[in-house]
């Protein structure tokens, strides 16, 4: 594992928003979403879409943003803005690359992709928050999940 | 996250606590590979203490399924929780793996 040459940084602007930047570094992901889900306790989302939808939603958007995003370079680092309120979490996670199309990922329901070990980390994204907003170099991607719609589990 | 081998009968019991996800991945690989090396054929991953999977763990589930079925052996998931197991079924993953409600049910033959 390379070492990162950016160290973790975390500053609350108030109680219901807060700013993580994490090195670019795979192993600092579980990490950074406990941290996230830390922060978001106070919008009162049922237990199971705080801690299964908000942290595989998270955790796809950070792999990607270190992984591809900033092509795994650990100068580079990922950063993290939370916005809190009740019934709503927003995490919007920003990296250093040149960003990418997410429209020109395949669906990896169709039969032809069901076998591939990868292309699934967009589609839960979309399928696990309620909504999923690219920039428009898509290098940053805002993930919204609120309390009782229609995202599943 | 770690994980817990155990033989049962001719069974090789992998159980996932915790996360399994982008940075752990490749120590499940590892270990279910390593396993497969030394003649183990038949596998069951239990999920009983699992908190949640990313789009890489389920990727490693698949890279594994492949490994043990060229080598004609035999993956089997057992107690998946409803998040967890709702995951398999938005991939439409369900319909690649041998999945079982629980450990006894995956053991049976």
């Amino acid at each position: 594992m390379p070492t990162s040459a950016t160290p973790w940084r975390t500053s609350f602007v108030n109680p219901r928003a807060a700013v993580l930047e994490l090195p670019n570094d795979i192993s600092a992901i579980e990490t950074a979403v406990e941290r996230a889900v830390h922060c978001c306790t106070s919008a009162s989302l049922a237990r199971n879409r705080l801690m299964f939808n908000f942290r595989v939603g998270l955790t796809e958007a950070l792999s990607n943003a270190i992984l591809y995003g900033n092509g795994g370079d650990p100068q580079k680092r990922v950063r993290v803005e939370l916005r809190v309120r009740s019934g709503e979490v927003r995490a919007r996670v920003t990296d250093e690359g040149s960003g990418f199309d997410p429209d020109t990922v395949p669906d990896p329901r169709l039969p032809e992709n069901i076998p591939r070990p990868d292309g699934r980390g967009i589609f839960l994204m979309r399928a696990l928050m309620d909504e999923v907003h690219y920039n428009e170099l898509g290098n940053s991607v805002t993930l919204v999940l609120r309390e009782g719609t229609r995202a599943t589990p | 996250m770690t994980f817990n081998i155990r033989s049962v009968g001719d069974a090789t019991v992998i159980s996932v606590d915790g996360q399994l996800i982008v940075g752990n991945r490749q120590e499940l690989k590892r270990t279910v590979l390593a396993e497969l090396e030394r003649g183990a054929r038949r596998f069951v991953i239990d999920f009983t203490r699992t908190g949640y999977i990313d789009s890489s763990g389920l990727g490693i589930l698949v890279s594994l399924s492949k490994s043990i079925r060229k080598e004609r052996g035999d993956l089997r998931l057992a107690s998946l929780n409803d998040d967890l197991r709702t995951l398999f079924e938005l991939t439409k993953l369900d319909t690649l793996f041998d999945i079982h409600a629980n450990l006894r049910d995956a053991l049976a033959d």
